[in-house]
């Protein structure tokens, strides 16, 4: 197959031209994704090949646009919204979850919501306590979503394409440091279907579950663990709703360890998700308790070297593993 | 009415936001102020002008692009600086930034990154205020994009309703980020919103500092005898980008540039040159605050940075 190296955010960019022009139901609406081409710039281009009916710029109205989504989505379209922040979720949840989430059960299956909410998530740019969340766990745990967060432009391109074919409210968590990092994408057109992990890295002497950002740090300690003769094996969930059961447990049969890392605070989050299931399930599999290496228990900071310590960065990964092989 | 010291002080609160900003973009060009922020030159009048209106135990609530109202109401620019530079010795301690600078001793409850949501706080903080019976009035500034949030309807409603005192002043800089203020709003004047409301709305010139005080004192008096909130609409324009990523690709050079050409601080310096006021004097004071500026700098240098046990304490009061 032909590839080429482009960017994460090329490839987000790419999965919804395509999309766009196989699918005029598909449309896009958000803050600034017009001229501005997205605070991130992920949409740049798209309003000059599809026009301003397609790749609407609203108003900074985060009810009306994820609310807009679901209503255009009940009436038969395919919107993507975009929510220029993460943490700006929080302002259009009441659409999304309470809505969105809930219309195919409460209306007793007979109509869908299929939208994608597209946001920006994690720390690492100094912005601060309003810029800077990673609210995926809180999405994970409403049933009637489906909360995906890849960690290459190769799983963003695919898992986009099918998060807009999907018929449910899909949330799309795309970490900011991730935006211009480059990876091999194929020429050709490809799905990547939704709730199947990947094992990114084989080894034999401990699992790493992760996602997003967390995925590429894991990957690195892996190299700097080899040096010291410990073999980990890096599975990436991709997505956290639908979870991809079958992929951890074939990993955790083969290795008896298990440490799940993930960004956001370790209370409650997605980690406590992993964790619990991994111990009524695979109790007789582990050598050792399973660890969760997750955020602090704090709002992201201002300050630089503070914001970088209270997330896990790869010499916690690294420092974690080894006292797990202990 | 306004002594010729009041209108030298607002000059010199004016040209201390504006010097306050350009040396701190210069900071962050040589990559000694992280992150991002948003700079309020070219507004100033409206901070100063609103400000000068309000007691000094008053309140207000800010935004994203809060520099300039943090100094109008008194803030100590050498303790802002730090906090932009993530030192200990900051407003709050190098946790917040440029987007959550409080000054709660003096009245500012804060600078907030979510747009609009200052609005429902001022809102509450009137209520506060009303049911404390404290004669304060609490002074809501925001920008056109937050206008359009589901925050402002129903706060400024709500505001209404229970006679708080509190004045929303909007500042239309014309752009919601990239989005013009044109397209936003379905009417001319946002200020014609207040009629919905059941409430006084007013359009005037942002620019005009002395406009903006004879206004602002209006609202303020009408808040604090109890006959309810007012909008002011402030027409003004940054200068610069929103933030520091901005590219400006949605306005042209000579539209800046016209804006440009109505600087508020020229306006205000042709103003005191008419009332005698001698070139001398004001180079004095822009000499003192430039001065003021650099040893703000200085300060917040050679501070030290918070750590990771004193952010822990910080969760929880």
């Amino acid at each position: 197959m032909l590839s080429r190296e482009i960017t994460y955010a090329e490839a987000l960019r790419e999965a919804m031209r395509e999309e766009m022009r196989k699918d005029p139901k598909v449309f896009l609406l958000g803050e600034d994704i017009g001229i501005y081409g997205g605070a991130f710039g992920v949409t740049q281009g798209l309003i000059e090949e599809f026009g301003p009916e397609r790749v609407i710029d609203t108003p900074i109205s985060e009810i009306a646009i994820i609310g807009g989504a679901t209503g255009a989505a009940l009436v038969g379209m395919r919107p993507v919204a975009e929510i220029m922040f993460f943490d700006f979720m929080t302002i259009g949840s009441d659409q999304l979850v309470n809505q969105a989430a809930k219309i195919h059960f409460m209306f007793g299956g007979k109509a869908k919501v299929p939208m994608v909410v597209r946001a920006p998530a994690g720390s690492g740019t100094g912005a601060a306590g309003h810029h800077s969340g990673s609210l995926e766990s809180w999405f994970a745990h409403v049933p009637g979503l489906k909360v995906i967060a890849p960690s290459t432009p190769y799983d963003a391109k695919g898992l986009l394409k099918s998060a807009i074919k999907d018929d449910n409210p899909v949330v799309f968590v795309e970490h900011k440091l991730l935006y211009k990092t480059k990876g091999q994408v194929p020429e050709e057109e490809y799905y990547i279907p939704i709730g199947k992990a990947e094992v990114k890295k084989e080894g034999k002497d401990a699992t790493v579950i992760g996602y997003s950002i967390m995925v590429p740090r894991a990957l690195e300690a892996s190299k700097i663990l080899a040096q010291e003769g410990i073999d980990i094996e890096v599975v990436d969930t991709r997505s956290l709703r639908p979870l991809d059961t079958e992929t951890i447990a074939h990993s955790v049969k083969k290795t008896n360890r298990v440490m799940v890392v993930y960004e956001p605070p370790r209370f409650g989050g997605f980690g406590a998700e992993i964790s619990a299931w991994v111990g009524e399930e695979l109790f007789d599999y582990l050598d050792a308790p399973v660890v969760r290496l997750g955020g602090e228990e704090m709002p992201p900071p201002y300050n630089p070297n503070l914001e970088r310590k209270i997330v896990p960065q790869i010499e916690d990964i690294v420092r974690e593993i080894k006292k797990l092989m202990e | 009415m306004l002594s010729l010291e009041d209108k030298l002080e607002m000059y010199r609160k004016m040209y201390l936001i504006r010097t306050f900003e350009e040396r701190a973009e210069e900071l962050y060009m040589e990559g000694k102020i992280w992150g991002t922020f948003h700079l309020y030159v070219g507004e100033e009048a409206v901070a100063v002008g609103a400000c000068y209106a309000l007691r000094a135990d008053d309140y207000i609530t800010s935004t994203h692009r809060g520099h300039g109202h943090c100094i109008a109401k008194g803030a100590d620019v050498k303790r802002m600086m730090a906090e932009l530079l993530a030192r200990d010795t900051g407003y709050c301690h190098g946790l917040g930034g440029s987007m959550h600078i409080a000054d709660v001793e003096k009245g500012n409850l804060g600078a907030t990154g979510i747009v609009g949501s200052g609005i429902p706080i001022a809102t509450g903080a009137a209520l506060g205020c009303k049911l404390q019976k404290n004669d304060k009035v609490v002074l809501c500034f925001f920008g056109d994009g937050a206008a359009n949030t589901g925050a402002f309807h129903e706060s400024v409603n709500m505001a209404a309703i229970f006679n708080l005192p509190v004045v929303f002043i909007c500042e239309n800089n014309m752009y919601a980020m990239s989005f013009p203020a044109q397209k936003a709003f379905a009417l001319p004047d946002i200020a014609e919103r207040a009629k919905g409301y059941g409430i006084p709305g007013v359009s005037i010139d942002g620019n005009n500092v002395l406009e903006v005080y004879e206004t602002a004192q209006i609202a303020i008096e009408r808040a604090r005898q109890g006959e309810g909130p007012t909008f002011i609409e402030a027409r003004t324009y940054r200068w610069k980008g929103h933030s520091k990523s901005d590219r400006q690709a949605y306005r042209t050079k000579e539209e800046v540039r016209e804006w440009m050409n109505k600087d508020s601080i020229k306006f205000l310096e042709k103003h005191l040159r008419e009332e005698t006021v001698r070139e001398e004097e004001l180079e004095n004071i822009k000499k003192q605050v430039e001065r003021e500026i650099e040893e703000a700098i200085n300060f917040a240098l050679e501070s030290p940075e918070p750590t990771l046990e004193e952010a822990r304490r910080m969760v929880y009061a």
